[in-house]
């Protein structure tokens, strides 16, 4: 039953990386940046995670809150510091500002507190469940699970409740948005807040699973989650999830053929060939570009 | 203008009083120096009442508690040596110099001993690089030179296959670790199919990782799965299922703790019951951190030597370590100390403080008994000796056994 072991390693590594991607995707469908600093905002989250239960003794849910809030409150100033005055700047001020505030916060943490590395205590309990040959950590089923209902929760924001319907409406058109009375800057910052947290939960997650968390791990996963949305089709919050998931199991093949080396190439070659054949993902609309 | 001048001046003025003052610094120190020798003229001095024995140590920068705690060793060897009556009737003098864990510095210090302090012989610095760099000026001064932990195997031997003359080392040589590894699992563990995971991306864990192919392979047994990652990977899982199913009785894993403690980790949550072995890069207390005290039980560790083994002079040594610093001698530690005793065995069969004749002692030292084991020199320059497993129990380093080479 290897095979179906792959597939739960990979579909654990996949929704990690969809948490992620689902950040990029939202930022990049309202104000088409692509903030390069959402990796740090993941690191921090870890961090913060890491405080909270190795610091203040507190349980795997309260810091998962703690560090989704604080998370969106970092997102909501680093839009309001950085981005929001360069929001008719060319995209590649944008772009090199994002990249700018990325290091700043890598090596701001770095500054505080030193390059090594901090074990994740063991907050859930880590039992393993047997199904048909393949052994299941009892940490993943958990892990997944947090990451469907925050999915999930996320669909239910952006469909069903008024600021989900601002943020749809400023990502079509963000000037008739405006003329229609609807606050763009406030609905750009509530998008910065929810995928800042979304990133923080993923920052946690990532901690309880993988244990060692360090200032520079959110650049190779931020890069990934990166490509997995651009894999399903950037501005897509479903196209996250699926690039995600498509991602984290692409992975696992490559390393389970026994081409573990290749790993990380694998990730990028996707990435060439998704801007080559298929520009638009796996969800994207071919839609126009508006000039 | 003027002012810049004036200045240039000054510095200048500065400059040559400064340097005027170094060299009747200078004189004054060669002054002593030779008036102990009384009046020889060779480095060292073979007349001399006292043998100094420099020490080119990372005393501060990126590996200073590797230089510090061979030079706490050195000292308390130091110590009980002079308290016998030294070597040969002549009181020993350690004469410490901070390398500052860096190569040019490293060198420097090697030329301040060498020249200013004229010591009969050097403990050389923690890391292979910084032996390397400094193993030109002994072999220039003909000062024999002794690390006490640079394991590379380019220390003493060069890239052409010749051999550095001067410079040798108390500690074994990384790919010894990788042998011993593999004489572990077939005799000890009865293992036949093992399985390697190595990190790719250091030099250290390749060359275990080859030595214990060839002896596995040597003692009849058979390598079933060989896989790879590199460093700063956090996703262990798709390749060690893949393991898994290769169905290994041993895996050895060559690697620093960083990732080996997810990889231990992770191989325990995927059911991964068989026994795990790694080297001194698993040496560390953030290992048990990451991976957690459960997950390394039935896992082995080769090092230098253990505060836990039961032989008596290493209690001995012990005791009289914690008794000086109140605290448990680690490897470097005692490598250190033994560093120490090994240059006093060769000076004595010597005869003299003259560095050939030092220089051919110890590379004839055979059966030498010392705290990491007893050892004999072999033709490049490395001890033969033997390592030490260390079993992990409950998250704490236990004495196993000792495996000869």
């Amino acid at each position: 039953m290897e095979w179906l072991q792959q597939l739960v390693n990979g579909i654990s590594l996949g929704s990690i990386y969809a948490l992620i991607a689902l950040g990029y995707t939202m930022v990049y469908g309202i104000i088409k940046l692509i903030n390069f600093a959402h990796g740090d905002v993941f690191m921090l989250g870890a961090f913060i995670g890491f405080y909270a239960i190795a610091r203040w003794d507190l349980g795997f849910f309260p810091a998962l809150i703690i560090s989704m809030l604080l998370c969106a409150i970092i997102g909501v100033i680093i839009e309001r510091v950085a981005y929001k005055r360069l929001r008719n700047a060319t995209r590649i001020a944008a772009l090199i500002t994002a990249i700018g505030v990325s290091l700043l916060i890598e090596y701001t943490v770095i500054f505080f507190r030193g390059a090594s590395p901090e074990a994740y205590p063991e907050v859930l309990p880590n039992t393993s469940i047997s199904i048909l040959g393949a052994s299941i950590s009892s940490q993943s089923i958990m892990i997944l699970a947090v990451t469907i209902v925050l999915m999930i929760l996320l669909q239910f924001i952006v469909h069903k409740t008024k600021i989900g319907k601002a943020m749809r409406a400023v990502s079509h058109d963000a000037d008739a948005a405006r003329l229609m009375g609807i606050n763009v800057d406030n609905t750009i910052s509530a998008t910065f807040a929810i995928g800042s947290a979304l990133a923080g939960a993923a920052g946690v997650i990532f901690g309880v699973y993988y244990t060692r968390i360090e200032p520079l791990m959110g650049v190779l996963p931020g890069l990934k989650a990166f490509v997995a949305a651009v894999l399903g089709g950037i501005g897509s919050i479903p196209g996250a999830m699926v690039g995600g998931l498509v991602l984290g199991v692409v992975e696992t093949i490559v390393s389970a053929l026994g081409y573990s080396l290749w790993r990380d190439a694998a990730a990028f070659v996707i990435l060439i060939l998704i801007l080559i054949l298929k520009p638009s993902g796996i969800f994207g609309k071919n839609a126009r570009e508006k000039v | 203008m003027t002012e810049k001048k004036s200045l240039k001046r000054f510095a200048s003025i500065f400059l040559a009083s400064s340097l005027i003052v170094g060299a009747l610094a200078a004189c004054s120190s060669s002054e002593e120096g030779t008036s102990t020798n009384s009046g020889s003229s060779t480095g060292g001095g073979e007349n001399s009442e006292v043998i100094k024995i420099g020490g080119n140590l990372e005393l501060s920068g990126a590996v200073a508690s590797y230089g510090s705690s061979i030079k706490q060793g050195a000292e308390l060897a130091i110590e009980e040596i002079n308290a016998a009556g030294g070597i040969d009737g002549k009181q020993v003098e350690f004469v410490p110099v901070d390398n500052k864990s860096e190569n040019s510095e490293a060198t420097n210090a090697a030329i301040k001993l060498a020249t200013q302090d004229k010591v009969t012989a050097m403990i050389a610095p923690a890391t292979s690089g910084n032996v390397i760099a400094t193993a030109q000026i002994a072999n220039q001064y003909k000062i024999p030179t002794v690390t006490a932990s640079g394991t590379a195997p380019n220390v003493t031997e060069n890239a052409d296959g010749t051999i550095n003359d001067f410079v040798f080392r108390t500690c074994f040589i990384d790919p010894f670790q990788g042998i011993v590894a593999a004489n572990f699992a077939t005799n000890e563990l009865g293992a036949k199919n093992v399985a390697i995971y190595a990190d790719n991306s250091s030099d250290y864990a390749k060359g275990l990782a080859a030595s214990f192919k060839q002896q596995i392979e040597e003692n009849g047994g058979t390598v079933v799965a060989e896989e790879a990652y590199v460093a700063k990977d956090t996703d262990f899982k798709s390749t060690l299922t893949r393991l898994k199913s290769a169905n290994p009785e041993f895996i050895f894993i060559p690697g620093y703790y960083e990732e080996v403690g997810l990889i231990v980790k992770q191989a325990r949550e995927l059911g991964i019951e068989a026994p795990l072995m790694g080297a001194d890069g698993w040496d560390s207390p953030t290992l048990v951190e990451l991976a957690g005290a459960e997950a390394l039980n039935n896992t082995f560790i080769t090092n230098h030597y253990s505060a836990q083994d039961p032989d008596e002079t290493i209690q001995g040594f012990v005791t009289a370590f914690e008794s000086k610093y109140s605290e448990s001698p680690n490897a470097f530690h005692a490598l250190g100390y033994d560093t120490v005793y090994f240059i006093k065995d060769a000076i004595e069969r010597a005869g003299s403080t003259d560095g050939e004749a030092i220089q051919k002692a110890l590379a004839e030292t055979k059966d030498l008994s010392l705290i990491t084991g007893t050892f004999s020199v072999d033709e490049k320059h490395n001890p033969v000796k033997s390592a030490t497993v260390l079993e992990y129990v409950d998250g704490n380093q236990q004495f196993n056994s000792k495996v000869n080479p």
